[in-house]
């Protein structure tokens, strides 16, 4: 059984319980053990631009030391999480004065330097897993199920740092509703903005986003949409006005290997 | 003693407002050997040749330094003028006191005194030089011509025009290029067909042409006035010679269901197939990955319609070589791949074409027998959106920094033959810049605008949304009304960037061309030798050097046959004697000079040399081939031994320069 660290971040003990509980009953039923540091911290929240600023940036470090301490790849799954952490960690590798003034600031027992591998779920799936693997253990597949994955902004810019899929034209979403035997809806909504914390100031912007993307993907014959972000999830469910369910990825990967009902429990 | 003159050139301001040229000329004329220092305003004028001209006469000068620009720009002129006045062109020294100094400093004093030390170091080295003469090597009376688009039969139909014979080598099955394609040019609107396919057939029946169909480049050898070339005749499966292009076979291929790549993938063709109906040469081609017959050997019905038969399933690739005098490149271009560009949705949606497919589904030859209908339900569209510049102009890695220069015209084209056409259809143009220079162009785009009431939005498209009802819709700014719009489209319409053909890459390397880093060859000099390689005889047609239109790329075509005309009606030319020599003495054979040679020139030989014993050796060494050799001076630092060394440039010159500079 290989194991991994796996980061889950704040939302996903709070709002966004099914992400966390069906990638963690999922990861299970395919052999991965997920193994989660005792005393994980912010990821940060949004990963800041300013090259000068590091100290929002210290708290990814820490995860991403944490998991370089145990010598094991770093696993996460909320796409905010995702991004800050990878983020923070391609900067370290290419940044060094970054390297150095975190190292500095940190005084950790050996330098950190980027050597932690970052997966998103997903990819642990593709790469690690393989879909075609990952195909065979399906037990109940979605056949017939018009799925619309739903990017967001968060899960593959910038593409350089993150590196997963084009992000302009991505396969990795619509790889995996294949995988558990659904059928992928492509629409051209599906890697903008959901409005994001805009949500916050000025409801009818998010609205106006979401319910774009959701227009697009209802329109395009899509039963429902699945996405990786917990606050794309609540725009896409609260802000768009839209009937078309959404889900987690992680619910319909749980269900589609006959172990949704357990993580209920 | 040599007796040396010093030229120090002002070039108006260019060097004299950074550099102290009076010091300049003053210091170097206490260098030893200097017998006379002179500074003028423009040396390379007439009466600053004569200047240089009338001191080596009257002092009796054994070499010259001239403190100038690069010798790139006026070596030339210089050697010329020394040689006009008796002295040996190759006892002239370029001081570059102009792009190495000048230009690049602000400081007076700083550059002053760089210029002194580059005068000297080029002092020092001209000291060593030693007569040089050039040899002759003869031009074979033959071009060939790479690409077979309107820029390559013009320059061909010019060139045989003069009496010269010309070889076309094409990869497509027939001559033509982008502008067989097209529907009509701007700005005068005429059909692209009925001026390029007669053209086309002059190519193909003028007696001095001989056009090399579905045929590559695959290995250039030798060097200006004697290349030897390679020619891949790749197997079309079809005897040319008793193929009558009745097109029989192609009506009875049961393979019916390839795309149809002149028709940009908008219709289907037969696995054997020409082209279009007024392809050059009119002769069938199969297409071994659709063949049946090829591909798993059942079928064979084209073989058995046939009447002449012509049809070779055997047929394999062929190669011919041939000498040429002059080579002309005219590889032309090929609009991007949009993959990258998904916010249009151009992999989505079959509504959203690029500019060179609306040309095909306007085209009467076209899919739809020139009605404009979309390609997804065939209906005609009633709102069409134009977006320019997808590609061009783009700062990030996925499009193209430079403007591709024909979309604006074309797009005012397309909008305005669809408004005279279609009246009930709406058109609406995006842009960043409208960009018309050139004659009758912005008068063009103005009648697009003004007569033909064609919407032009100053603004980007964001996102390009199918919907399944149909329509399309674009979200878009206008930037001068700031505001978003919203347009329910029928049709998107893409003007895509346009960047070198894929082959371009391959061939500057056989050709030991230069390309800039959008690989479009790059001319000897942007605005002197705009036609010409900076390798001799290697000359430049079209769109392979930057995007241009059809007048455009007609008037370059015609300048590099202009060219190549030049050259191959010498019987001979002047070879350049700054090459690379072997001091058999020295040389122990090792090959390691040989192997640096990027031009093949070095070959080795077993010679006898009597030894300081009086006995007899057969000792192996390196032989240059004066006529080969491009005197790079890899060789002379790959030398382990120092035998390697190259006239005008020896080893003991450049540490004659570098100890001048270290002083």
């Amino acid at each position: 059984m290989e194991t991994f660290t796996y980061y889950p971040g704040c939302t996903l003990r709070t709002k966004a319980k099914d992400l966390d509980t069906y990638a963690r009953s999922s990861a299970e039923a395919l052999g991965i053990n997920l193994e989660e540091p005792a005393d994980w911290q912010c990821c940060g929240g949004a990963y800041t631009t300013a090259k000068d600023e590091i100290a929002t940036k210290l708290s990814a470090v820490r995860t991403l030391n944490s998991a370089k301490m145990n010598s094991r790849p770093l696993i996460t799954v909320c796409s905010a999480c995702h991004n800050v952490i990878k983020q923070t960690n391609y900067d370290i590798l290419h940044d060094e004065e970054m390297a150095s003034k975190v190292n500095n600031y940190l005084k950790l027992d050996e330098p950190y330097n980027g050597e932690t591998t970052v997966y998103h779920y997903l990819e642990m799936l593709r790469d690690v897993v393989g879909f075609d693997n990952l195909a065979q253990k399906v037990v109940n597949p979605f056949k017939g199920k018009k799925i619309a994955a739903y990017y967001g902004c968060l899960l593959l810019r910038p593409s350089k740092a993150l590196a997963m899929d084009d992000p302009e034209n991505p396969s990795i979403m619509e790889d995996f509703i294949k995988a558990i035997g659904g059928t992928p809806v492509i629409y051209a909504q599906r890697n903008e903005c959901c409005g994001g914390y805009i949500t916050l100031e000025d409801k009818d912007q998010a609205a106006k986003r979401s319910n774009a993307v959701m227009r697009s993907a209802a329109d395009q014959g899509a039963d429902m949409v699945i996405t990786a972000c917990p606050l794309c999830l609540y725009n896409l469910k609260k802000s768009s006005g839209s009937e078309l369910p959404v889900y987690y990825f992680t619910e319909l990967l749980a269900e589609a290997l006959g172990v949704k009902e357990e993580s209920n429990e | 003693m040599q007796r040396i003159g010093v030229f120090v050139c002002h070039c108006g301001t260019n060097i004299a407002a950074t550099v102290d040229v009076k010091t300049v000329a003053e210091t170097l004329g206490h260098e030893p050997g200097v017998v006379i220092s002179q500074d003028y305003q423009y040396m390379c004028s007439e009466s600053g040749q004569n200047l240089v001209k009338n001191a080596i006469k009257e002092h009796n000068l054994t070499g010259i330094v001239i403190c100038s620009c690069s010798p790139r720009m006026h070596e030339n002129t210089f050697r010329k003028a020394a040689a006009a006045a008796g002295l040996n062109p190759y006892l002239v020294e370029i001081a570059n006191i102009r792009e190495q100094c000048s230009w690049i400093h602000k400081d007076i004093a700083t550059a002053t005194d760089k210029a002194i030390i580059l005068g000297k170091a080029a002092i020092a080295k001209v000291h060593l030089n030693a007569p040089l003469t050039a040899g002759e090597s003869p031009v074979a009376k033959r071009a060939l011509v790479i690409g077979g688009g309107i820029a390559g039969i013009q320059t061909a139909l010019d060139i045989a025009e003069a009496g010269f014979d010309v070889d076309i080598v094409e990869k497509q099955p027939t001559i033509g290029g982008k502008m067989a394609q097209i529907d009509k040019t701007f700005p005068t609107l005429d059909c692209a067909a009925c001026i390029l396919t007669p053209k086309m057939v002059e190519a193909s029946q003028n007696e001095h042409i001989t056009i090399h169909s579905f045929s590559e480049v695959t290995d250039v050898k030798g060097f200006v006035g004697n290349f030897t070339v390679t020619i891949k005749k790749k197997a079309r499966y079809v005897d040319e010679t008793k193929c009558t292009g009745c097109g029989l076979c192609t009506e009875k291929c049961p393979m019916k269901k390839v795309p149809n790549e002149f028709n940009m993938g908008l219709d289907n063709r037969t696995a054997v197939y020409i082209p279009f109906a007024q392809a050059v040469p009119k002769v069938a081609t199969i297409d071994p990955n659709y063949c049946m017959m090829l591909k798993n050997g059942k079928c064979g019905v084209c073989s058995k319609v046939c009447s002449v038969g012509a049809i070779d399933y055997k047929q394999q690739d062929r190669f011919i070589e041939q000498k040429y005098g002059a080579i002309v490149v005219a590889t032309g271009f090929n609009p991007i791949k949009l993959d990258k560009y998904d916010e249009f949705a151009y992999n989505q949606c079959p509504d959203v074409v690029t500019s060179l497919e609306l040309e095909r589904l306007m085209n009467a030859a076209g899919p739809n027998g020139g009605t404009l209908l979309r390609p997804s339900d065939k209906t005609h569209p009633h709102k069409i959106v134009f977006v320019q510049c997808v590609g061009s102009r783009c700062d990030d890695s996925k499009g193209k920094p430079y403007c591709s220069k024909i979309c604006c015209m074309y797009t005012a084209k397309h909008a305005m033959l669809i408004r005279e056409k279609y009246p009930d259809t709406e058109v609406y143009v995006f842009y960043i810049d409208v960009r018309t220079p050139g004659k009758n162009f912005d008068e063009f785009y103005r009648r697009a605008v003004e007569q033909y009431n064609v919407h032009y939005i100053k603004g980007m498209v964001g996102k390009v949304t199918p919907r399944s009802d149909g329509k399309i819709d674009v979200q878009a700014s206008d930037l001068l009304a700031n505001e978003q719009l919203h347009i329910d489209a029928d049709m998107v319409v893409l003007a895509a960037a346009i960047e070198p053909d894929k082959t371009a890459r391959p061939l500057a390397t056989m050709l030991t061309t230069q390309m800039d880093t959008n690989d479009f060859f790059t001319e000897a000099h942007p605005k002197l030798r705009p036609v010409e390689s900076a390798t001799a005889g290697i000359f430049l047609s079209g769109a392979c050097q930057g995007p241009k239109d059809i007048p455009e790329t007609v008037a370059q075509a015609s300048a590099a046959a202009a060219k190549a005309i030049g050259l191959l009606v010498k019987n001979s030319i002047t070879c350049n004697p700054c090459v690379a020599h072997s001091n058999e003495l020295m040389c122990n054979g090792c090959s390691s000079c040989e192997k640096v040679c990027p031009y093949g020139a070095i070959t080795y030989e077993d010679k006898e040399f009597r030894m300081p014993d009086r006995t007899t050796a057969i000792r192996r060494v390196a032989s240059v081939n004066p006529a080969v050799c491009q005197g790079c001076g890899a060789c002379t630092v790959a030398c382990p031994s120092g035998a390697m060394d190259l006239n005008g440039f020896s080893n003991s010159q450049i540490m004659a320069e570098v100890d001048a500079i270290c002083k």
